[in-house]
């Protein structure tokens, strides 16, 4: 396991929200007991008392509704015992529909207050489904990394310049600013094709000069991440191998896809371009640049090369 | 500026493109005297070097004024004579600490590239391709040098273009592939191919101390320099059979050490053998025509080295594996660490041990630059080498 896993994050290690489908199981239990132990009385309850079916379909629904509260209370596959929960709800506002068709007076007054609550309760199903479902995606999308690169410097060299947050997007290349709040916490600012750009804010949660050190971003960020590097002395005396770990969850949707181009088909690929970089800066001064990738290492720009000749006055 | 374009196939232009700057802080602006056409040129000239893109400017062999330095170069000022050595090399990575200058772990921007057919990427060369960068070349007016504060060597009055050009590549390249031979006193070493490497390989063979020199190439007039300049004895592969005469020239032991100055591009005195090959090319099954090196192989004496100067690209097959291992030979190669070799190389030339200009056949200005890459293509007028003046 990769040492970052520890380091935890609520959107991503936090447990899948449970308050709503708890409370919804509860529900289902009690109507569940109800329409099992009282038929007569509910059945007065919700209008449907006349109809000799109604005996017979009430106690089936109090089954179901058993089944639906126990699973959802079990903990296990709550997006499925939810999205049943929702299932059921058609099905009831089915029968009041038809219910409602047939009745009139009192009885109708009844059944029409029966629907309304049954559709009430319906978008709070369809609510926590959603949500639980988002959540548990979340968690698919993740994605791990552990990406090395040796640098001919020392490690307490390399780390000062890492440590240093604000020095990130000289060889990041994803990233428009690093901003340092304090001595923990930096705002950062990425940006991704056609304007998008992402924002979160982090804070370093460990730090050990000169080998480690490990952050992760702060609560309400559409792009959860946290990050481990270390700085280990390379054998023989040649430097230090600057090992890395990242592990983020992509949002969904559009955004998703925004920060999916922003790191490229192989995310891989473009971190170690970063670590690529991260040495040049350390070793040569600076991001080294040809005519061709004029903007030094990148996926992209390796794709999608210029001719080898001078770049023309407007482009420098 | 004018520069020599790579326009595809069989295809150099000489075209307008904007000046050069300072891209980085340690880069230079060099106004070139004399830049050279190197046979790896005819290599992309011939279309065998993959991720080349039309109007790539050529050349990596160039020499001339610095103009401009960039704010992190002190060595260096504007008005310096210099000679530029064709890897570019950061000078501060473990492979350039430890002289390894051509496997550059810096100066490669396109490294991602390079290892997915290389494992690992070697370091950057002037006009040689994206897979080596994308740099533009030195077949042109001005160049731009990258850590300009390690590469180029200043140049003393008393050496002449000419002979300072030979130093950004073939002279270096020449001398390593004798160095990796390491060459005792007493021995033989057989030279395949009697162009500007080969011949500079055997000249520097003799100065590392040789017994004897053999150079393999099927041009009479290029054999000729080599009896001429080197005192090498020759063999006419279309002549004769390459590994009998050897093994009658060594009473039956081999050459102590053989050097492949030829590569990928190699021909074959039988028709059949030769066109096996370059069918395979043609149809990039193979990349390579690898003659001189399958017969270096067989021809090294047990326990010898074969050292491998000649560029290679891609994939060679029907390596004689067998040969190799159960004769206890050894292989040395790489592309030539020039930034090791320029100071001493140019002490010997300021001392008069050697003159490698003697290989330079043809100087014709840089507009000519089609013209030169065609006649040194088909070896026209007894073509060797075609220096370029801007």
């Amino acid at each position: 396991m990769s040492r970052v896993d520890t380091v935890l994050l609520p959107e991503l290690d936090g447990p899948v929200p449970a308050t709503l489908p708890s409370a919804l199981g509860l529900l289902s239990l009690a109507l569940g007991v109800g329409a099992l132990v009282a038929p007569g009385p509910l059945a007065r309850l919700t209008g449907v008392d006349d109809s000799p079916a109604a005996r017979s379909v009430l106690p089936a629904i109090g089954l179901r509704e058993l089944g639906s509260g126990a699973g959802l209370l079990s903990g296990r596959r709550p997006a499925g015992w939810a999205w049943s929960r929702v299932a059921g709800d058609a099905m009831d506002l089915t029968l009041l529909g038809r219910a409602l068709a047939d009745r009139d007076g009192e009885r109708r007054r009844r059944v029409a207050l029966t629907t309304l609550a049954i559709a009430g309760i319906t978008a709070v199903d369809v609510l926590a489904a959603v949500r639980v479902g988002r959540a548990r995606r979340a968690r698919a999308r993740v994605i791990r990394m552990q990406i090395a690169v040796t640098v001919n410097r020392s490690p307490a060299e390399a780390y000062r310049f890492w440590r240093d947050m604000e020095n990130l997007p000289r060889f990041m290349a994803h990233l428009e600013s690093v901003r340092a709040d304090d001595l923990r916490r930096s705002h950062w600012i990425a940006r991704g094709p056609a304007g998008h750009r992402v924002e979160w804010d982090a804070e370093i949660i460990d730090d050990q000069p000169n080998k480690s050190i490990t952050w992760r971003s702060l609560p309400g960020t559409r792009v959860p991440n946290a990050g481990r590097v270390r700085f280990v002395p390379a054998p023989g005396d040649r430097g230090t191998e600057v090992r890395v770990e990242l592990r983020y969850a992509p949002p969904a949707g559009a955004l998703g896809r925004a920060v999916a181009k922003l790191f490229g088909e192989e995310p891989e690929q473009q971190v170690r371009d970063d670590l690529r970089r991260f040495k040049q800066v350390l070793e040569t001064g600076e991001v080294v640049r040809s005519e061709g990738s004029p903007n030094g290492i990148s996926v992209r720009q390796q794709a999608m090369q210029r001719p080898a000749q001078p770049l023309p006055a407007s482009r420098r | 500026m004018k520069a020599t374009a790579w326009m595809g196939t069989d295809s150099v232009k000489v075209i307008d493109v904007p000046d050069p700057k300072i891209m980085n802080a340690r880069d230079a602006i060099v106004r070139i005297s004399t830049t050279a056409i190197c046979g790896s040129d005819l290599h992309l000239y011939h279309g065998y070097i993959p991720a080349m893109r039309k109007g790539d400017i050529l050349g990596h062999e160039f020499m001339g004024e610095v103009v401009e330095v960039g704010p992190q170069v002190r060595n260096l000022a504007p008005g310096d004579r210099v000679v530029v050595p064709f890897p570019i090399a950061c000078g501060h990575c473990s492979s350039c600490q430890r002289g390894l200058y051509s496997v550059c772990e810096n100066s490669n921007p396109n490294a991602g590239i390079a290892e997915k057919i290389m494992g690992h990427s070697p370091a950057g060369i002037f006009g040689y391709s994206h897979l080596l960068g994308g740099y533009a070349g030195g077949q042109a007016e001005y160049a731009r040098v990258p850590f300009a504060d390690v590469g180029p060597v200043k140049v003393p009055d008393e050496i002449s273009d000419d002979q300072a050009v030979m130093l950004a590549d073939v002279f270096p390249t020449g001398y390593m592939g004798a160095e990796m031979c390491d060459i005792k006193p007493g021995q033989v070493i057989a030279v395949w191919g009697a162009g500007p490497v080969g011949l500079l390989a055997a000249a520097s063979a003799r100065l590392l101390g040789a017994e004897r020199v053999i150079v393999i190439d099927r041009f009479p007039y290029r054999l000729r320099l080599a009896e001429e300049h080197i005192d090498a004895e020759t063999i006419n592969y279309e002549e004769v059979d390459v590994l009998d005469t050897l093994n009658e020239m060594t009473a039956g032991r081999g050459p102590d050490a053989c050097i492949d100055a030829v590569g990928l591009e190699g021909h074959h005195g039988n028709a059949a053998l030769y066109a096996y090959d370059r069918a395979k090319q043609a149809a990039r099954v193979e990349t390579e025509r690898p003659f001189a090196l399958r017969q270096a192989i067989l021809a090294c004496r047990s326990g010898g080295v074969v050292s491998v100067v000649g560029a290679y690209g891609g994939f060679v097959d029907k390596f004689p594996m067998g040969a190799f291992m159960n004769r206890s030979l050894v292989m040395r190669t790489g592309q030539c660490h020039v930034q090791r070799y320029t100071r001493p190389l140019l002490e010997r030339i300021q001392r008069g041990e050697i003159d490698p200009s003697f290989i330079v056949s043809h100087r014709m200005p840089l507009r000519d630059a089609p013209k030169g890459y065609k006649i040194f293509q088909k070896k026209q007028d007894d073509c060797t080498k075609v220096l370029l003046k801007a």
